[in-house]
């Protein structure tokens, strides 16, 4: 179930030999637990998290971590924004770094086991799966302080089926149409904003001898990112919801509009996608100029290496329908839960309070080589990237934020085995029958187990 | 040829005068020690302990739980039993099912007919005492030493579409010119198939290579004086006395095929003209939301379809030891 940032690069590095590993964090040594509360009281009231009285905030001792973040960037900021909290909180915090794909493989497991108190993770039906398990935590009670930073949008993600919250967001990144500024220029091509003129554009591009738009999916995740942003710019955002949840049908008309509009935008598309790393595409847009468009995360953008600096993005063109107004994107957000049983219970609430600080969240991505953006509408955007500014101002833009497909429905209706596996066929043969097509994919759903 | 009867008789001591010391001749019907007894029962105890424990309860347990719903989580109430539909959906609703059984018996082919005759073949050669032989040997058997995650990363490079070393060789680089090799379903099992024969040739090879230099030379002169032919004396005198390793080398072939499963994984997770009985069992049990008995199911498929040649190779064993 790869689909997060880089997971395939993460792939390779496990082949490489990179297991688990566990660090011991030192910003907190006994000493300085005792005496970082006072430090913290007085110098950051702002923070919720360190309202706590300095007495109360000296005994909440430690807790632990588990953290999927292996590589070398995400490591650093998650290492960040822990002894930011330790300073703030006076809780300890012990950070349990376990390798990215294995740890998304074993996360049942693990959870079921004797797991950290505060766990790393992703929003939407991802943590509400375990939430219905009952293999976490609610933090109503942490939320009710947080609140405040928070959208209504960011709450409905961290919500459980039981209405309740289990997860704390604290960053995410868009999924936007990448491009090469210095190749639009030179040609003279201009930032298309409707489908005719995505269209014009594309056709301008091909007599150019460039591929319109980078495509590549052998990872199986890549090509969830067109289905949904065609299918909310076509159904709108709500439909996407339900498509996802369960209570709206493959087999529905709406849906056959989405793969037929898909199927006439195809010839803009790179060729061969199923046979066709995220990476070699990326390569294709933003380093070798091959391609123009590239339509993916942010995340992409490290893909270009030094030409960072000249890649621009959009959002994708609107399709002319009644959501246009809308103007929903996937913006994948990930954050904190809660363990079922956590040892330190009093000591994981504090740092959860204190993530979900606009400043929290800020030292988290401003950490170097991250391109997501804080969540919070409050945070500080004065120390962001070029990149990071224009996700912000993209995400402010965007009326509605879905998660993506893989973490808006059930992981395994998303996996190899459901959809991965239909976007390929599909793209391997874009003219086959589409009720059939629509059909198998509404019966396989059908025959997964409810999810109690 | 020796003469096993008249030997036996020379070796039989004489039978015991009617004076002999009773215990004696008792230590003579039962020739262990107590010490031999505890020995030989811990011998025969750990490994069976060690089937059971490793092979047989987890193979029952994958046949019970393949009658059941269960994600993994929870305690064994959690598990429900749901009869036959496992196999009902898999035959009937999923998909890659079919596609998987038969790239299994196409990878099963391929490698009977082609990747394990060509090892042969080079060890043959090999044998001739050629010059630099040792050179190829150990470039033929290098794949086999890698990993088969980095021999998939290795032919990835090759078959990559725009910076792949066999497109760029061919010259099919452009858009609307590319040759796909991983993504056209119709082409990436072979593709994955050349990956896996260069792995395998080098294995068949070394064993065979082996065999060969156990053959008697005497046979091969006596041969030759004979007057056959260098083909006629390998299919008629070599390859039958090989017997037992062409056995070895086609059990191996058999169970290299049916547990196929690291090159289709590494390339795409086994989608899209890659499905194989063993990536559809780890793609339903490994991961987040696990179907733990609809995996079964299919890892029972497997099961029955890998007993099938290790019942022949057994009884064909154990004839053997009886003649």
């Amino acid at each position: 179930m790869a689909h997060h940032v880089g997971a395939h690069r993460r792939s390779i590095r496990t082949l490489a030999g990179l297991s688990t590993l566990a660090i011991l964090v030192v910003a907190c040594s006994t000493g300085g637990a005792t005496t970082a509360p006072s430090a913290a009281a007085t110098a950051a009231p702002a923070s919720g998290a360190a309202s706590e009285p300095a007495s109360q905030a000296a005994a909440l001792g430690e807790t632990t971590l588990g953290s999927n973040e292996s590589d070398e960037s995400p490591k650093a900021a998650v290492q960040a924004i822990v002894d930011y909290c330790a300073g703030q909180t006076g809780a300890t915090i012990k950070v349990n770094v376990n390798d990215h794909n294995t740890f998304q493989n074993q996360i049942s497991s693990y959870l079921q086991a004797t797991p950290d108190d505060v766990v790393k993770w992703f929003a939407g039906n991802r943590v509400r799966f375990f939430a219905a398990q009952g293999l976490l935590s609610p933090i109503d009670d942490v939320w009710t302080d947080i609140e405040k930073y928070m959208t209504p949008g960011l709450k409905a993600a961290s919500l459980g089926a039981d209405g309740k919250a289990y997860f704390v967001p604290v960053y995410n990144y868009p999924w936007v149409v990448l491009y090469r500024k210095s190749l639009f220029q030179e040609k003279g091509y201009t930032v298309p904003k409707t489908l005719a003129e995505f269209k014009t554009l594309g056709d301008k591009m091909k007599t150019d001898g460039i591929v319109p738009i980078a495509f590549g999916d052998q990872d199986g995740w890549p090509a969830m990112g067109t289905f949904d942003i065609l299918n909310m710019r076509i159904n709108g955002y709500q439909f996407h919801v339900g498509l996802m949840g369960g209570t709206e049908k493959w087999s529905d008309p709406k849906v056959k509009a989405v793969f037929e509009q898909w199927r006439d935008l195809l010839p803009y598309f790179q060729e061969g996608a199923p046979g066709r790393t995220w990476q070699d595409a990326a390569k294709a847009a933003l380093v070798d100029k091959k391609a123009a468009m590239y339509f993916l995360g942010t995340f992409a953008v490290e893909q270009a290496g030094e030409n960072g600096a000249d890649v621009g993005f959009f959002p994708f063109p609107l399709l002319g329908t009644q959501y246009d107004s809308e103007n929903a994107i996937d913006a994948p957000i990930d954050g904190f839960m809660l363990s079922a049983k956590p040892k330190n219970a009093d000591a994981a609430k504090a740092f959860l309070k204190c993530v979900a600080t606009p400043e929290a969240q800020v030292t988290y991505v401003t950490s170097k080589g991250i391109g997501s953006v804080a969540v919070s509408p409050q945070a500080d955007t004065s120390k962001y990237t070029d990149v990071q500014k224009a996700s912000a101002e993209v995400l402010k833009n965007a009326g509605n934020i879905a998660q993506f497909l893989d973490r808006d429905a059930r992981a395994d209706f998303a996996g190899p085995s459901g959809m991965q596996g239909f976007l390929i066929s599909f793209l391997t043969d874009p003219n086959q029958d589409l009720d059939k097509f629509l059909g198998g994919i509404q019966t396989y759903y059908d025959t997964l187990p409810p999810q109690s | 040829m020796s003469q096993p009867i008249t030997r036996s008789a020379d070796t039989i001591p004489p039978a015991p005068a009617g004076g002999m010391v009773p215990s004696r001749a008792r230590r003579r019907y039962s020739p262990l020690t107590d010490g031999d007894r505890l020995t030989l029962g811990i011998m025969v105890a750990i490994p069976t302990l060690l089937v059971v424990v490793f092979v047989l309860i987890p193979t029952v347990a994958s046949v019970i739980l393949s009658f059941t719903s269960w994600n993994g989580i929870g305690g064994l109430d959690s598990i429900k039993f749901i009869g036959l539909k496992n196999y009902t959906d898999l035959i009937n609703i999923y998909k890659p099912f079919w596609p998987a059984i038969s790239h299994n018996v196409i990878w099963l082919i391929f490698f009977l007919v082609i990747a394990t005759p060509f090892g042969m073949f080079l060890a043959v050669l090999l044998d001739k005492n050629i010059r630099g032989t040792r050179v190829y040997q150990g470039a033929l058997y290098m794949p086999v030493v890698l990993s088969l995650a980095i021999i998939g990363f290795i032919w990835q490079l090759i078959y990559a579409p725009e910076q792949g070393l066999l497109n760029n060789l061919l010259g099919r680089t452009a858009q609307g010119n590319q040759i796909s090799w991983l993504g056209d379903p119709n082409l990436n099992l072979w593709a994955v198939l050349v990956a896996a024969t260069w792995r395998q040739v080098g294995y068949v090879m070394v064993l065979y290579l082996a065999g060969l230099k156990a053959v008697d030379p005497g046979l091969r002169e006596a041969a030759a004086i004979d007057g056959a032919s260098e083909r006629e004396t390998f299919f008629r005198v070599v390859f039958p006395v090989m017997r037992p390793i062409n056995i070895v080398i086609l059990v191996i072939t058999v169970i290299e095929s049916l547990r196929a499963f690291d090159l289709a994984f590494i390339v795409n997770k086994g989608l899209n003209g890659l499905e194989l009985l063993s990536t559809l069992v780890t793609n339903n049990i490994i991961g987040e939301t696990s179907r733990i008995g609809f995996g079964s199911a299919i890892a029972v498929v497997l099961l029955v379809v890998s007993v099938g040649p290790i019942i022949v190779y057994l009884v064909r064993a154990l004839r053997e030891e009886q003649q």
